[in-house]
């Protein structure tokens, strides 16, 4: 399957059997509108986004160690079999589409944005993008363009913070009747 | 056949514009002065779980609507990339605690593929006969519900008693009654004990009976007809254009189910029907999770079958570096006691990359995003939950009911709070 026809496309990437397509931001719609139209893909599974704040580096979750190896002064650290390639950009949202038909087949989009940066809805496209892009605004503080109603979804409305991001701590959250009160 | 239907439900599409999950009071049909705004929920009875629904009422009629959810959030894919990769295992099945399995079972094959191991086949039918089983549970639970919901406050007992069977297996397997983690990254935790093949068949036995018997109750009842048929109308269009997945998708006329379509364990080696219905309402849902409940067990029966044939082969891969050594050579081998401590203390390391993986849950398209950078936690978990997107439903399928359609509507999206909110 070609798809050299996407607009805006920036890398076609194939990893563990999946198909990666990397587009630019501002031809997400039109990238996007192409694949349900002329693909078939009519199906949206889910819109996934993820913070690479610190990828590769030390001290950040998800990292045991340094990665030039095993640090000796601290028993429980190991280094990283390879230090992760670098990423284009601090988030990545991964639209991830299925086509419902006799051929069936799935395909995810991908979108590199840096902090504070937007990218428009796919609303028009999937109605199914409503909370989809509640949930990754709320989670990790991506702006959708033209979503009439983004506000939080999983937290509460007037929660600070975007609990998923790399720079948000677990147990962060303020408790009650502590001592402090 | 075509996987998508030609008939239509209803014609053009119903999804509320421009907010698909907001039904807005339409002035032309209703008097606005005449609107009442109620809350059902977080904590209606009828929604077991804290779902909250802002409903604007003119009389009955339910002339607006907006769900609310968010109220069990508990932030599982955060605490999960905080966990080695075997330590986060124990988080998944907790999500949807209806169909714990199916979550244990996703989370784990997505772990697989990323680390590209090869699972003994004994393990793979085992998993499939209990994500079976944790299916035939879950429609147990919906029924049984569902039915209390409207009324049928009997047949709530006797859903729960099969279901109580259902568990019981999972007890004999992994120990525990629900979230049993026995799935474990290379295969299941342990080998199933040697009863538990005659005792599920015993199972097989009595369950297709029980769903006869849960149909007689229902199915010339003149109140669950009046109360079910043509209510909460979705169709084939609107279904897909809104991600809805399972026996939502189903009951619209969309042949698709991720077992036969995109197969994954070993789904294309054994003999199922996938149940579709055309008409798009509640009354379908109904006829779908039952006829679902009956397939199960012709799934369930041929994979203790090929357990039996494979009495004895091992359980779980003989992979050092992922897997935990058997439990007695860490009485004798060094290297052995070296690899559980390692695996314990660090956990593996899985290498970099990111997939999605996704299989038919009991509520559908259950799916999950996996990013690691070759350590030894996630970098990022996300689960697609099918609760979340069937709730993005509500909006289009109760336009115009009464109230007291909006519970049978409402609960025919078989949503489980946790999974939406995770």
């Amino acid at each position: 399957m070609s798809y050299a026809d996407v607009p805006g496309l920036v890398e076609n990437r194939e990893s563990f059997g999946e198909t990666t397509l990397v587009v630019d931001p501002a031809r997400l719609v039109e990238a996007c509108t192409v694949l349900r139209d002329d693909h078939g893909f009519n199906f949206l599974s889910d819109i996934a986004a993820a913070d690479y704040l610190g990828w590769g580096e030390e001290d950040v979750a998800g990292y045991i160690g340094n990665a030039s190896g095993r640090d000796i002064n601290e028993p429980g650290s190991r280094g990283l079999a390879r230090v992760p390639d670098p990423k284009p950009e601090r988030f990545s949202v991964s639209y991830h589409l299925l086509r419902v038909n006799d051929d069936p087949a799935r395909v995810r989009v991908q979108i590199w944005l840096d902090d504070g940066e937007s990218v428009a809805s796919v609303l028009p496209v999937w109605p199914a993008a409503d909370w989809f892009e509640r949930e990754a605004f709320d989670m990790m503080g991506i702006r959708f363009e033209g979503h009439e109603n983004l506000v939080r979804i999983l937290m509460p409305e007037d929660w600070e913070g975007h609990p998923l991001r790399k720079d948000y701590p677990l147990g962060g959250e303020p408790v009650r009747f502590s001592d402090e009160d | 056949m075509s996987v998508l239907p030609t008939t239509k439900i209803y014609e053009g599409t119903r999804i509320p514009h421009p907010v698909p999950t907001i039904l807005e009071v339409d002035p032309e049909k209703h008097r606005l002065e005449d609107i009442l705004q109620v809350n059902f929920g977080p904590n209606h009875p009828s929604t077991h779980g804290v779902l909250r629904l802002v409903v604007d009422l003119d009389g009955e009629t339910v002339a607006g609507i907006r769900a609310v959810i968010g109220y069990l959030h508990t932030g599982f894919e955060k605490n999960m990339e905080h966990k080695s990769w075997w330590k986060s295992v124990t988080y998944a099945p907790r999500i949807d605690y209806v169909s714990f399995h199916a979550n244990e079972l996703l989370y784990v094959l997505a772990i697989e593929k990323l680390l590209g191991i090869e699972v003994p086949r004994r393990a793979t039918w085992a998993r499939m006969a209990l994500a079976e089983l944790n299916r035939i549970h879950s429609h147990l639970v919906w029924l049984g519900t569902s039915a209390l919901e409207l009324g049928a406050i009997s047949l709530f007992w006797y859903c729960f008693d099969d279901r109580d069977d259902i568990l019981d297996l999972f007890e004999m397997a992994g120990g525990t009654r629900m979230h049993t983690r026995y799935v474990q990254v290379g295969g299941i935790a342990e080998d199933l004990p040697p009863e538990f093949t005659s005792e599920a068949r015993k199972f097989c036995d009595s369950m297709p009976k029980s769903v006869d018997e849960y149909e007689a109750i229902l199915d010339r009842n003149a109140i669950w007809l009046e109360r079910t048929v043509g209510v909460g109308l979705l169709s084939a269009d609107d279904a897909l254009a809104l991600a809805q997945s399972g026996p939502m998708l189903r009951s619209t006329g969309v042949d698709w189910d991720l077992r036969r379509d995109m197969p994954y364990l070993a789904y294309d080696e054994v003999e199922f029907d996938v149940p579709v219905y055309g008409g798009g309402d509640v009354y379908d849902r109904y006829r779908v999770h039952m006829d679902e409940m009956r397939e199960s067990v012709r799934i369930v029966r041929q994979c203790l079958d090929r357990l039996d044939e494979m009495d004895g082969e091992p359980w779980i891969a003989d992979d050092r570096k992922v897997v935990l050594p058997p439990r007695h050579e860490l009485h004798t081998s060094m290297e052995s006691l070296i690899h559980h401590f390692k695996i314990v203390t660090e956990g593996f390391t899985v290498p970099e990359g990111e997939v999605y993986v996704a299989i038919e849950s009991p509520r559908g398209e259950n799916g999950c995003y996996l990013v690691s950078d070759g350590g030894a936690r996630p970098w990022r978990v996300k689960f697609r939950a099918p609760s979340f997107a069937a709730l993005q439903a509500t909006a289009t399928i109760v336009q115009g009911l009464l109230i007291a359609d909006l519970i049978a509507a409402g609960g025919s999206l078989d949503p489980v709070m946790g999974d939406a909110d995770r």
